[in-house]
């Protein structure tokens, strides 16, 4: 106990705990084990990581910054025409494609983090899906390089280090896919354990208070604005690399508030909830689309005003609820208080 | 010359349908501080509302005060039922559950009236065109105008002169003080919500023949209203009658004259207007 009479925080408390939990340990297991208990699914499983990727980008802003995001599908959408095009151009190598695709991403991202900076509310609301809008009119007019509303076509991508062949079941892309979304989750995990994320919490609480305090509020959204972008981009480039194929639909509406559902479902500011949130949302859109497109989305529809009312913390919100009740009811076995 | 008369003529008619679907939007979120992106969903279900009793032998005329009662009931059985619980979440929960609602709409839409355009049945008498000052008009539009332009007066008389419309400007002004002074602010609430989700499901109705109806409408056009609201400044009637008219004109114009930029001016429009006015052209809050 300090002098003051506050408890000194733990770090952990303070999300400064940086050690990898059994659990953490146990997810990353659990997708190198989807490889070999799943070969069949491995297109499927890589999509699914694709994806969590995209929505852990988007919970960097919105989990962890606050910045609710119409148009994040602008930044995806311009890291797969990145890599799409320099592998229909010639250069099919990946890695470099995927850096392109970043930087491309991220100078996008630096540049409309001003016009996101700048407004409150909805009037932020609405710029990022100006923005978004823009971006998929501007490829769909672009036509004669894009490929317009028929899609990017023509991709070919070269070896993995001139060595490994990107197969038709999809073995080579799906541990390409996991080893970078890994890569990236490290640096994300590294970035919101950090002062600069303990920073992005204190904006999304209270961002007068963080003026006062003399955060740099605004050089703090704009840097993790180009990070998420940055990394939405990477999720881009995966997608177009190892499909094949660039639609208009990386761009699109639908794209950004699919992040949007899997990232609350799986609960948002929690870097995880990003992955549980797109296994659930691909898994159970590849059972009920199969039955009937409209029937899919009508039970999301349904999911999502159900999650907005009741289950704020998601999924992973959910189970960490329960996890501490368990927790506090078994303390309380082992030592029962006086008075309690 | 005439085309340029003619395509005034069109983005003012385009911006009258804007007007009236968007001014619920505005009083929603001015009023209430609610992200509402279900308004799209309100608009949708009148003009399938007004399809269905067209094909039951209603003529379209008819239909129009029919979609605007029974989407006002809708909206005030919504607002009692939901958007009341959603006022003092956070802008991410309004968004979510608004974005669910109009994803379950669409697909419920799609499900019962199937993924098509539908068609209704205008009168004779608003068919064809109408020769004013030697230039040809849409008949409907012209009608469109006149319907928009009578209702606005009203509105305006509404908010003006009757108690009711001085309880939402004060309620608009500060809800906590409205409270205090003994003015219902949830009886406002509820009521203003109605009222402007029926407008929301008569505009639904009058735009089918302009705009189309099928189930992606409620997505599509949500943007444009949204866009108005923003633009004109949320809670304010004038700000989002300028706005409806310019993006209207604008919107119209753009397409007419450089049809390869496309969609892009009206965004650009957008994007540039809410940089110089955070808060709309007419709004008071930030």
């Amino acid at each position: 106990m300090s002098s003051s009479g506050v408890p000194p925080i733990a770090p952990r408390e303070l999300g400064l705990d940086e050690r990898f939990g059994r659990l953490e340990i146990g997810f990353w297991l659990l997708a190198v084990a989807a490889f070999f208990a799943l070969p069949g699914y491995l297109v499927l499983a890589s999509q699914v990581l694709i994806a969590g990727l995209f929505a852990l980008s988007l919970d960097l802003i919105l989990g962890y910054a606050g910045i609710v995001s119409l148009g994040h599908a602008a930044f995806f959408g311009v890291g797969a025409y990145v890599a799409g095009l320099l592998s229909v151009r010639g250069h099919g190598e990946a890695l470099s494609g995927l850096l392109a695709a970043a930087a491309a991403a991220g100078a996008v991202g630096f540049c409309t983090s001003f016009l996101i900076v700048g407004g409150h509310g909805l009037t932020r609301l609405m710029v990022t899906l100006a923005v978004g809008l823009s971006l998929h009119e501007a490829a769909n007019q672009a036509s004669s390089i894009t490929g317009g509303s028929d899609g990017l076509s023509g991709m070919e991508t070269s070896d993995l280090f001139g060595l490994f062949a990107f197969d038709m079941l999809g073995k080579t892309a799906y541990l390409y896919v996991l080893a970078v979304c890994f890569a990236s989750f490290l640096l994300v995990r590294r970035a919101v354990h950090s002062p600069f994320g303990l920073s992005l919490r204190g904006i999304r609480e209270n961002e007068r208070r963080m003026h006062a305090i003399g955060a740099p509020v605004r050089r703090r959204l704009i840097e993790v604005y180009t990070l998420a972008a940055a990394l939405a981009g990477v999720a881009g480039a995966l997608s177009a690399q190892t499909t094949e194929f660039v639609g208009i639909e990386a761009l699109g509406f639908d794209r950004s508030a699919g992040a949007l559902v899997m990232l609350v479902l799986g609960g948002a500011g929690r870097a995880y909830g990003a992955f549980v949130g797109s296994c659930l949302f691909m898994l159970l859109q590849t059972i009920f689309a199969d039955i009937h497109p409209a029937y899919w989305q009508f039970w999301m529809g349904c999911a999502v005003m159900l999650i907005a009312f009741f289950a704020r913390g998601g999924i992973l919100g959910y189970a960490s609820a329960v996890f501490e009740r368990l927790a506090i009811v078994r303390r309380g076995r082992a030592a029962p208080r006086p008075g309690t | 010359m005439a085309s340029f008369f003619g395509i005034v003529f069109d983005g003012v008619a385009y911006g009258s349908l804007l007007f009236l679907i968007s001014i619920g939007l505005s009083v929603t979120m001015g009023l209430m501080n609610i992200v509402n992106l279900a308004h799209g969903a309100f608009a949708m279900f009148g003009g399938y509302l007004s399809v269905w009793l067209g094909a039951r032998g209603v003529p379209f005329l008819a239909t129009l005060p029919v979609c605007f009662v029974a989407l006002g009931l809708a909206g005030a059985a919504c607002e009692r039922l939901f958007y009341q619980r959603l006022r003092r979440r956070s802008q991410l929960d309004q968004v979510l559950f608004t974005i669910g609602f109009t994803f379950a709409a669409v697909a419920a839409a799609t499900f019962v009236w199937g993924p098509a355009e539908q068609r209704v049945d205008l009168p004779a008498a608003l068919r064809g065109q109408v020769q004013l000052f030697g230039v040809g008009l849409g008949a409907y539009r012209l009608f469109l105008i006149a319907l928009v332009a009578v209702l606005s007066a009203g509105l305006v008389a509404l908010v003006e002169k009757t108690t009711f419309g001085a309880r939402v400007r004060a309620a608009v002004d500060d809800e906590h003080v409205s409270a205090g002074l003994g003015i219902p602010v949830e009886r406002v609430f509820c009521l203003t919500f109605a009222f402007g989700s029926g407008l929301a499901g008569l505009g639904g109705a009058l735009c089918i023949d302009v705009l189309g109806l099928e189930p992606t409408f409620a997505l599509k056009y949500l943007v444009y209203f949204l866009l108005v609201v923003s633009v004109g400044g949320a809670g304010s009637l004038a700000g989002t009658a300028v706005a409806s008219i310019v993006l209207g004109l604008f919107d119209v114009a753009g397409k007419y004259y450089v049809p390869e930029v496309g969609a892009f001016i009206i965004y650009g429009l957008m994007i540039v207007l809410l940089l110089v006015f955070p808060a709309g052209l007419y709004g008071r809050r930030t």
